[in-house]
């Protein structure tokens, strides 16, 4: 008898004390996480465009499929939910809100894109659903005060562009400085940085040249820049039109200390299609280890990466530095789940979110760390600068603290 | 076309029995009334079963039926080819955010003012496109698809560059109970109801005549004195004026512009919708606009690798199945069960 009235007293307590933090969380909002599931929602272009940046998506997903298989997080399976906007900001309100409204999900993840971010942003923020580690270099993430439920992840562009200002600013006497940008938010946001931290050396600037994202090809205008006279070249291109800037500059002797956007810093999609020869002296701030790069064979970190690579996702490119991206975004996003413990209200996936500290990812270069703070939105703000030495990037100076002015 | 050969049949069967003829038509008309007034209830009592998420859908068919009428017009009833609608529909939608956000002129206004300033726009491009016949044509126009999105972020301090324009979504007037989802649904039904009456109205009577007969001949057109030059960049006017007022809505609704929502690849989609949802028929621009709303949705659910391989699917097999269109072939239907019902009617008097 006694017996029997322990063992109720001690289910009562048990579920007492089940409840009491399920009551705690019900008074916040939780939806789209039970006690076998969380769901998880994105979009990110399958198709258009921008389809290249679709393999990221599908990494994240056989990320969170390893989860699973090792046992999920806190007991509960990860339902990722990912939808393909194409790139076009109206299917990505239609897909975010089917997410929100119909899938029910937690929170939006990594959601690709300055514009189909843009175009998000205020809804999830009004209706109090966290945008987390949104995949875009645009400064705008990081404004805790005005959208609290929105957060970035990597190192905008107008740091890295302050980070190049500053090296040619005390490297070169009498720089004259040619700049080849892409005409839209991502080559403005990275010249703004640039010319910032020139500030007055702003002057200095001999050539600005443009091309669009259709243009077929830009060797007019690495030849104007060199007629030019500069002597600092910051090459502001995507992949396919850094490839060719290199290739250019190289063919017509022209040799400006030659600043290389991080965007475009594989080896594999990049610097061989140009020629290693020709990328030689090449200098540019990294903040990940370059897959392609020889020097990091036998770390630890790119070792887990193929290895995971080769059994979730096989068919994943090794040469892509968008599949390193999405493994340590993922690995990232599953930490601060960790976090939240047995609470998956959305405001403590937020407060989570806000409070990472120190933490390492495995594609990240050695002594960078992610850091975020309720006042401070931006998780990755730290970049070391390279240069290339024919074979690999060499790695030199500090990790720079490029900490948002 | 559709509805001109569906009369014309019904004319000449006419000659044989006129009586029976004209009670057939009439029978027909009251049928068809019926049917629409079915449809316009169904469509307004809407929200009472859908909201949210779903209702914005619906709202985004209604916009695309919008801007597939004026494509329609311009294409399927006077054979001009256009590759370039995309343009006159960022051009409404750039209109309308410019003037909320810039300028702080209620939403309301905007959607007339960009129809206006498409129609400017259209009629003016139209004037030397006269000169460019099919292929050539949708060649210019396809040009104007390219050309736009990077104009707009040439003028970076009126159209916020690439970053776009982000705009509120408009409330409810006047304390109405609505959410927002709902009332900008009934807004763009009530913008839709009238663009859609307006065009049966004009393509009913003399112009709308005129329209047709110059794409169906132009020479022979002229010869009756239309005014060839004058009817054609007045209608590609009028088409580009429509989907600008499409554009408009879309932009209020979104609540956003960007270069990037107005690329070559919606032109293409607009093309398609009118060729699915039946070539030169009132009706067809609304079931065009749910095939490219809800489509593509679809094919991404059965297929995550390839889902533009199973649209493509989709777009043979319709075309196969159906190759004048879902009103085309929703017509026909229409025409076997109409004539059977009369003629059974008429056994029996």
């Amino acid at each position: 008898m006694s017996l029997l009235k322990r063992f109720t007293a001690g289910v009562l307590l048990a579920s007492l004390a089940a409840l009491a933090p399920a009551g705690a969380a019900t008074a916040q909002t939780v939806v789209g996480v039970t006690a076998t599931e969380i769901k998880i929602g994105h979009t990110n272009p399958y198709s258009g465009n921008a389809s290249a940046y679709g393999t990221i998506g599908k990494t994240i997903a056989a990320y969170f499929k390893k989860v699973n298989d090792e046992g999920g997080v806190n007991g509960r399976k990860i339902n990722f939910i990912s939808y393909d906007d194409g790139y076009s900001p109206p299917k990505t309100v239609e897909m975010v809100r089917k997410l929100v409204e119909q899938d029910q999900v937690a929170f939006v993840f990594q959601t690709l894109g300055t514009p189909p971010n843009t175009a998000i942003q205020k809804y999830l923020n009004q209706q109090k659903v966290p945008q987390l580690f949104v995949a875009t270099g645009a400064t705008k993430w990081n404004d805790p005060k005005n959208f609290p439920w929105t957060m970035g992840y990597q190192p905008n562009y107008q740091t890295e562009g302050r980070v190049y200002a500053a090296y040619a600013l005390s490297h070169v006497k009498d720089a004259k400085i040619g700049i080849l940008y892409q005409n839209d938010d991502y080559g403005k946001d990275y010249l703004k940085g640039f010319e910032d931290g020139l500030g007055d050396a702003k002057k200095q600037i001999v050539m600005k040249q443009t091309y669009e994202v259709t243009d077929p090809t830009i060797d007019s205008q690495i030849v104007n820049l060199k007629n030019s006279g500069a002597n600092v070249f910051f090459n502001i291109t995507t992949p396919k039109f850094a490839a060719q800037a290199i290739k250019k500059a190289h063919e017509i002797g022209w040799k400006p200390l030659h600043f290389l956007n991080n965007v475009s810093s594989s080896l594999g999609t990049v610097l061989k299609p140009a020629g290693l020869d020709a990328s030689r002296d090449l200098i540019t701030a990294l903040y990940m280890k370059e897959v392609t790069d020889p020097q990091w064979r036998n770390d630890k970190g790119f070792q887990d990466w193929v290895a995971f690579m080769k059994k979730y996702y096989p068919d994943g490119a090794l040469d892509d530095q968008a599949n390193g991206f999405g493994y340590n975004v993922a690995i990232l996003m599953t930490q601060v789940l960790k976090q939240c413990g047995n609470d998956f209200s959305r405001e403590n996936i937020m407060k989570q979110a806000a409070s990472v500290k120190n933490f390492e990812l495995p594609l990240l270069l050695p002594g960078i760390k992610v850091n975020t703070s309720p006042t401070d939105f931006a998780p990755i703000e730290q970049e070391q600068l390279a240069k290339f030495d024919g074979e690999k990037w060499a790695l030199f100076g500090e990790v720079i603290e490029a900490v948002r002015k | 076309m559709a509805a001109d050969s569906g009369a014309a049949a019904k004319a000449a069967e006419g000659g044989a029995d006129a009586p029976a003829a004209a009670r057939t038509a009439a029978a027909a008309r009251s049928l068809r009334l019926g049917a629409v007034l079915v449809v316009l209830v169904l469509a307004a009592a809407l929200p009472l079963f859908v909201s949210g998420f779903r209702l914005f859908q619906f709202t985004q068919v209604l916009i695309y039926a919008i801007a597939l009428l004026g494509l329609n017009l311009l294409t399927g009833y006077n054979g001009q080819f256009s590759l370039g609608h995309g343009a006159f529909y960022g051009i409404g939608a750039y209109t309308s955010a410019i003037m909320v956000d810039r300028w702080g002129i209620g939403y309301g206004w905007t959607i007339p003012t960009a129809g206006l300033v498409c129609l400017i726009v259209g009629f003016l491009f139209g004037r030397p496109a006269l000169r460019l016949e099919g292929l050539y044509l949708a060649l210019a126009t396809f040009s104007l698809a390219l050309a736009v999105p990077q104009i707009l972020k040439y003028f970076e301090d009126w159209t916020g560059g690439s970053q776009g324009i982000v705009l509120s979504k408009p409330k409810a007037p006047l304390h109405l109970p609505l959410t927002e989802d709902q009332w900008l649904y009934f807004l763009t039904l009530a913008v839709t109801i009238v663009l859609f009456v307006l065009a049966a109205n004009l393509l009913g009577g003399r112009t709308g005549r005129a329209i047709v007969a110059i794409r169906d001949n132009h020479i022979a057109a002229e010869a009756m004195g239309v005014n060839n030059a004058l009817y054609k960049s007045v209608t590609f006017g009028v088409s580009a004026a429509y989907t600008g007022i499409a554009g408009a809505l879309s932009a209020i609704v979104v609540a956003y512009v960007a270069p990037d929502s107005f690329d070559v690849f919606l032109s293409i989609t607009l093309l398609t919708g009118i060729v699915i949802g039946g070539f030169g028929t009132i009706a067809g621009p609304i079931y065009g606009a749910l095939f490219i709303q809800f489509v593509p949705n679809w094919a991404q659910d059965i297929s995550k690798a390839a889902p533009w391989a199973i649209f493509g699917l989709f777009l043979i097999g319709f075309m196969y199945v159906m190759p004048r269109g879902i009103a085309g072939f929703l017509q026909l239907v229409w025409i076997r069960l109409t004539r059977r019902a009369v003629s059974r009617s008429s056994n029996s008097t």
